[in-house]
């Protein structure tokens, strides 16, 4: 992937498909560092499913199910120096709290990091593509030259639109500019 | 700063226009977004086939949605148009430059860009 929010796009698909109702997007940059946290309260995986999801070659089975996603995220957190980890836990396991979530740290003066890209293009897909399914993104910098915070909430977003789908073309433009706002600042203020 | 007011006059005009289009969606572009196609520019396809559609008037009769891997992984970005009574088009190693002409003289024009199809490709 050119961009890690090509990966944070590829992974939350799969919550998306775990069924999940809402799926957090957080994104922490402090000092060198870049921790990507990806949870959601979708159906979850079992253990012997969460074993075979960070090596697609760990064996050589032809059932599986999982695909190229997580491991492609694991090598770009590991070529950084850094980690990647899966917890998981099933609907059958704990049908109050069960879920994914996923947790990649990335170290950014690594030669290897992958840059992260346009991620308010990644959450527009993803609200383009799944309307009915909540989420929330953050994106927080905290540099000597740089302190940012980004959010938002599709929860609050549907409130207001009270029935029009969040995948309207005029909702999604407001959604994009409403992102990068938060990353520029208000024009008229400067 | 883009308010929350806003949206809420964007709520006001979509809820009129909402009720007008039940019904339609004839034609169905669909855009291979899993990992495969993801990785190989799926994304700006998308956003430009969105953007399109919508600029050009056509969300009453065009719908864009996504899916999974669509099996021919090797020429991705893949896009499917659906149309009813057609046969179904299968576009392959898609950019956004394209995607704009494929709006412009499928979507708009009719016509089938034939070299962009996966038959250009593997005659």
């Amino acid at each position: 992937m050119k961009e890690l929010s090509l990966n944070i796009l590829d992974i939350t698909e799969n919550s998306v498909k775990a069924g999940a109702a809402l799926t957090s997007i957080l994104v922490d940059e402090e000092g060198n560092t870049l921790k990507l946290t990806i949870e959601d309260n979708g159906s979850g995986m079992s253990e012997e499913v969460l074993k075979g999801v960070t090596d697609p070659f760990y064996t050589t089975r032809t059932t599986r199910k999982v695909g190229m996603g997580l491991p492609l995220l694991k090598l770009a957190a590991e070529q950084t120096g850094g980690y990647m980890t899966v917890q998981s836990k099933t609907r059958e396991a704990d049908p109050e709290d069960h879920g994914t979530k996923v947790e990649a740290l990335f170290y950014q003066d690594s030669i290897d990091f992958t840059p992260l890209g346009d991620v308010v293009s990644t959450i527009c897909t993803l609200i383009q593509g799944h309307p009915d399914t909540d989420f929330y993104f953050r994106h927080k910098i905290r540099k000597p030259d740089k302190d940012v915070l980004v959010e938002m909430d599709t929860r609050q977003i549907r409130e207001v639109l009270d029935g029009v789908p969040l995948n309207e073309y005029e909702v999604i433009k407001w959604i994009e500019e409403y992102l990068n706002e938060q990353y520029t600042g208000p024009h008229d203020t400067e | 700063m883009k308010s929350l007011a806003e949206l809420q006059k964007i709520k006001a005009r979509m809820q009129d226009k909402v009720v007008l289009r039940e019904g339609s969606g004839d034609v169905r572009v669909v855009v291979g977004m899993a990992t495969c196609g993801i990785a190989a520019g799926a994304r700006p396809v998308l956003n430009e086939f969105v953007k399109d559609v919508n600029e050009e008037n056509l969300s009453d009769k065009v719908t864009v949605s996504q899916t999974g891997c669509i099996g021919i992984c090797q020429y991705e970005p893949v896009v499917e148009i659906f149309e009813a009574g057609k046969e179904k088009v299968t576009y392959v190693k898609m950019t956004a430059d394209k995607a704009k002409e494929v709006v412009e003289k499928h979507l708009k024009g009719g016509q089938v860009v034939e070299q962009y199809t996966i038959g250009a490709y593997q005659s």
